[in-house]
């Protein structure tokens, strides 16, 4: 296994194999990662909020789904990975608490999540899978050698997808 | 919309939330003091503001668990309140709660939940009555709502409200306790209405 790289909230990166690159904690923020299988560039990307247009204050493009997925794959593209071969997988988007009503922090991880597939299908990036909704935090691994998104829960056995 | 953005209203007035913070934070710690019947000393609480980059580990390393009670309030103040505590704590103060010797570690059963949500409640609850004397605002308070999970991930609550007005917290980290010390973290979240609203019933003019 080479260097881990991590990613906080609200940041992307990209690596390449044998780097492993990573994010704690993902709770209603949604975890996308890109990976061409040929080149082995990875790249993961941890939005907060769907969409950067409704809001007023966007500078940090990697805080919304639509302008941080971009921005990935484009930084991918300048280290050598060619958008068709590109693949995705996402995580996140849960509900971490079960606010009823039509409080925002009821909806926004699901909000988060078709955003996530919707900007990811206009790059025409095909999401080989996905783990999210639910009530819980998840921590992902991308690993850059074999394109394995490792996810971890507390009190739940390890996933890979 | 407000004409202020997050940012603006900390610079002007960061010292006013310091001193809401701290007088909330007094009386959550009594509130707390009363129902365990402890004789608790409290440290001056710490208000900090930060990047969300930093949030996530404010508190502890991002992948730890930690309890959160989230509660959304209404009324002249409308946004929503976080108490956070770290597992340990928790579990020192439901066993308090509960009669039961300290070092009883178990994981937290139904009983202990709902222990622990009324913990959650009746500080939060303590904290905003102090917010509602200051300002002589109405705000009524949800019920409690817990999560135990990563931190990273509990937070991503606050951070993402925060999130959609500009890319910093405000965090107010209190310390607590009687032999033990426990440390207790409140993330206030009004939404930009209601901090011109709290500002202007304190007699600060915009």
């Amino acid at each position: 296994m080479g260097e881990v790289v991590k990613v906080g909230m609200a940041d992307l990166n990209i690596c390449k194999a044998p780097d492993v690159i990573i994010t704690l904690g993902l709770g209603s923020c949604i975890g996308i990662a890109v990976y061409d299988p040929t080149s082995k560039v990875g790249g993961l990307a941890h939005i907060m909020l769907p969409d950067s247009t409704k809001m007023k204050n966007n500078a940090n493009i990697a805080k919304f789904a639509d302008t941080g997925i971009v921005e990935l794959v484009r930084r991918m593209e300048e280290a050598g990975a060619v958008r068709h071969r590109m693949v995705a997988k996402i995580a996140g988007g849960a509900k971490m608490f079960e606010v009823s009503g039509k409080s925002d922090v009821g909806s926004i991880g699901e909000k988060n999540a078709i955003a996530a597939r919707e900007t990811l299908q206009q790059l025409g990036i095909p999401l080989l899978a996905e783990d999210t909704g639910l009530n819980y935090g998840r921590t992902v691994e991308l690993h850059c050698d074999n394109g394995d998104f490792l996810i971890k829960s507390v009190g739940k056995p390890e996933k890979i997808i | 919309m407000s004409e202020y953005t997050l940012s603006d209203v900390n610079d002007m007035y960061f010292d006013v939330l310091k001193e809401i913070g701290n007088i909330g934070a007094g009386n959550a710690t009594t509130a707390m003091a009363n129902m365990l019947n402890l004789k608790i000393n409290m440290e001056v609480p710490r208000v900090e503001l930060l990047d969300f980059k930093e949030l996530g580990s404010a508190i502890c390393p991002e992948d730890q668990t930690i309890v959160g009670i989230y509660l959304e309030v209404s009324q002249d103040i409308s946004g929503s309140m976080m108490f956070l505590i770290t597992m340990d704590s928790a579990h020192y103060l439901v066993n308090r709660l509960m009669g039961r010797d300290p070092s009883y570690h178990e994981e937290f059963d139904e009983m202990d939940l709902s222990a622990m949500k009324e913990i959650g409640n009746i500080i939060a609850g303590s904290y905003l009555n102090a917010l509602s004397s200051m300002t002589n605002l109405v705000i009524s308070p949800s019920v409690p709502y817990i999560a135990i999970d990563m931190a990273a991930a509990i937070l991503s609550v606050p951070a993402i409200q925060f999130g959609q007005y500009g890319d910093n917290a405000l965090l107010i980290t209190t310390e607590f306790g009687d032999d033990v010390m426990i440390e207790g973290y409140f993330i206030l979240l009004p939404e930009l209405e209601s901090y011109d609203k709290i500002l202007k019933s304190l007699g600060i003019c915009l």
